[in-house]
C-alpha cells in the first residue's frame, strides 16, 4: 500500500467537509474492497476518511412500508435481522450468501453498491426491489443509480447514508456463486412489487440490468414457467474465465426459475 | 504517526503507527503475538482470523487505525491459567490440523460460530468455515473438533472468552 493520511470523523458534515477539501481522499466503509485494492497498489488516495464511528450511517429500522438499512451497515447484520427476515426476508438471504463469515462481519451495503462491482450480489436487490438509494445530497431510484461496470451516479464527494427498500409483495433471490469468491457468476432477483414485477440481473452482465422480457412474462404467469417463453441474449454478457456469455445466459434463467420459485414460497 | 490503543487479550496495549499499518502487522511485529498468521494476504484465506469488539475478521483485510479504541481476542488469548480452550483441545484430540498455519484462524473463526449458535448441525459448521481454507486435513477433522468442542462447551459453558 502507498501511504495515506487516515480520518475517523464523528459526523456525516464532517466527513463530507473532508472529502470536499481532500479531493484524491476516498471513503472507507467496511474496507473489504478497498483495502485489497490498496495493496495491489491499484489506487493511491491521499487521505483515508473513515466511516465507521458515524452511528447514523448504521442500522435497519422500519420506515412507511418498507425497510431502511444505513449505508454502513455490514451485510451480517441484514443476513441476523429479525425485522429483515420479516418483512423482506429475500434480502436476508442475499446478504447471507455474500462471501464468507468474516466477509460479512465488515463488508457494508453502502461500499458494495459505491463499488459496484458486476458480480456483487446487493445491486440485484436493490434494483429488483425498486429502492432509493439515500445520499448526503439527494435521493436516487435503484434505476437511475447503477450507470455501467464499477460506475454509479455518484459525485465524488457525495456519501451514500442508507438505502431504502419499499417492501414487495413477495421476492426471492438465487445465484450460482463462484466457488472460491461466492461473487455472483450469475444472481437473479425477483420482486412483485406495487409497481409491478421487477427482474434484476448481476454478475451476467458488465452491471446489473432488469430483464424486461421476463417482468411482462411474469406479470401474465407468475410461474417458473414464465422463464420457458423468454430469450436471453448472450451477446451482451460477460466471458470470462469462470464462464462464457452463453453459458451465463443459460444460468439467467435457470437462477431466474429458482428465485421465482423462493418467492412463491 | 498515530497513536493506536486497543485492549488486546484484555491487556491494554498502544503503539505509533503508519495508518497503512494492518491489524495483524500490528498484532504480530509490535506486539509480538505471532500466533495470528498470514496465509494469502488478499482477504481469502482466515489463516489471520482475530476477533474485534466480539465478530470475527480478516486481520489482514483492517487496519490497525480503525481498531483504536477496540476489544481484540487473538488466539493467545484463548487460554485459561495454563489450560486449553475447548476448541484448542478438541482440536488437539481430534486431529484437527497437520501443518497446523490454518489452525488459528480455524478455531478463532469457530469461537464466533459457536457463540451464536452453541449446538450447530454439521452442515452449519462446514458453512460458516467458507472463509478459512486448509491445505492439509481435508477438512473432516476440523468439523470433528468443532462439533466435539461444541458439546464440551454446552456441558460446561465458558467464562466469557
Ligand atoms: C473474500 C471476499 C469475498 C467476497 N464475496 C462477495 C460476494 O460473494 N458477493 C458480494 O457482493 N461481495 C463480495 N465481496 C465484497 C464485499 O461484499 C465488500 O464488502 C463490498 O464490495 C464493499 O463493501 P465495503 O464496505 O467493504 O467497502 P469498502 O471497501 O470500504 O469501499 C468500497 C468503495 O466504496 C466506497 N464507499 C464505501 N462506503 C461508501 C458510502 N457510504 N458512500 C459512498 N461511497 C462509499 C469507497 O470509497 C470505495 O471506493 C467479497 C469480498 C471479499 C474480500
Ligand atoms: S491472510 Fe488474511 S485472509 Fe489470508
Ligand atoms: S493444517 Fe496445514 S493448512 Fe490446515
Amino acid at each position: 500500500m502507498y501511504a495515506f493520511d487516515y480520518h475517523r470523523p464523528q459526523s456525516l458534515d464532517e466527513a463530507a467537509r473532508l472529502l470536499r477539501e481532500r479531493p484524491e481522499a476516498k471513503l472507507l466503509a467496511g474496507g473489504h474492497t478497498l483495502l485489497p485494492t490498496l495493496k495491489q497498489r491499484l489506487a493511491q488516495p491521499s487521505d483515508l476518511v473513515d466511516l465507521g464511528a458515524i452511528a447514523e450511517l448504521r442500522g435497519i429500522r422500519e420506515e412507511g412500508n418498507g425497510l431502511t438499512i444505513g449505508a454502513a451497515t455490514p451485510h451480517g447484520e441484514v443476513e441476523t435481522s429479525e425485522l429483515v427476515r420479516r418483512l423482506i426476508p429475500a434480502l436476508a438471504e442475499l446478504a447471507g450468501e455474500i462471501g464468507d463469515p468474516q466477509v460479512r462481519n465488515r463488508g457494508t451495503l453502502g461500499g458494495s453498491i459505491a463499488n459496484n462491482d458486476p458480480a456483487a450480489d446487493w445491486p440485484a436487490g436493490v434494483v429488483g426491489c425498486g429502492a432509493v438509494v439515500r445520499t448526503t445530497r439527494r435521493e436516487i431510484a435503484a434505476d437511475d443509480f447503477f450507470t455501467g461496470m464499477c460506475e454509479t451516479a455518484l459525485e465524488p464527494d457525495e456519501i451514500i447514508t442508507a438505502v431504502h427498500f419499499p417492501r414487495p409483495k413477495r421476492a426471492g433471490y438465487a445465484k450460482f456463486p463462484n466457488p472460491a469468491s461466492r461473487y455472483a457468476v450469475v444472481g437473479v432477483f425477483v420482486a412483485e412489487t406495487d409497481d409491478g414485477v421487477r427482474v434484476a440481473v448481476t454478475g451476467a452482465g458488465p452491471c446489473v440490468f432488469r430483464l424486461t422480457a421476463l417482468e411482462q412474462a411474469l406479470t401474465a404467469d407468475f410461474t417458473p414457467n414464465a422463464v420457458d417463453g423468454i430469450e436471453v441474449d448472450a451477446a451482451e454478457l460477460n466471458a470470462d474465465i469462470h464462464a462464457s456469455a452463453d453459458y451465463r445466459a443459460h444460468l439467467v434463467k435457470v437462477m431466474a426459475k429458482r428465485a421465482i420459485q423462493k418467492a412463491l414460497g | 504517526m498515530p497513536q493506536v490503543r486497543m485492549r488486546v487479550n484484555g491487556r491494554e496495549v498502544s503503539g505509533e503507527v503508519e495508518p497503512r499499518t494492518l491489524l495483524v502487522e500490528f498484532l504480530r511485529e509490535h506486539l509480538g503475538l505471532t500466533g495470528t498468521h498470514v496465509g494469502c494476504d488478499t482477504s481469502q484465506c482466515g489463516c489471520c482470523v482475530v476477533h474485534v469488539d466480539g465478530r470475527s475478521v480478516k486481520s489482514c483485510t483492517l487496519l490497525a487505525v480503525q481498531c483504536d479504541g477496540a476489544e481484540v481476542l487473538t488466539i493467545e488469548g484463548l487460554a485459561r491459567n495454563g489450560e486449553l480452550h475447548p476448541l484448542q483441545r478438541a482440536f488437539h484430540e481430534c486431529h484437527g490440523l497437520q501443518c497446523g498455519f490454518c489452525t488459528p484462524g480455524m478455531i478463532m473463526s469457530a469461537l464466533e460460530l459457536l457463540q451464536r449458535n452453541p449446538s450447530p448441525s454439521e452442515g452449519e459448521v462446514r458453512a460458516w468455515l467458507e472463509g478459512n481454507l486448509c491445505r492439509c486435513t481435508g477438512y473432516h477433522n476440523i468439523v470433528r473438533a468443532i462439533l466435539r468442542a461444541a458439546e464440551e462447551m454446552r456441558e460446561a459453558p465458558q467464562p466469557a472468552a
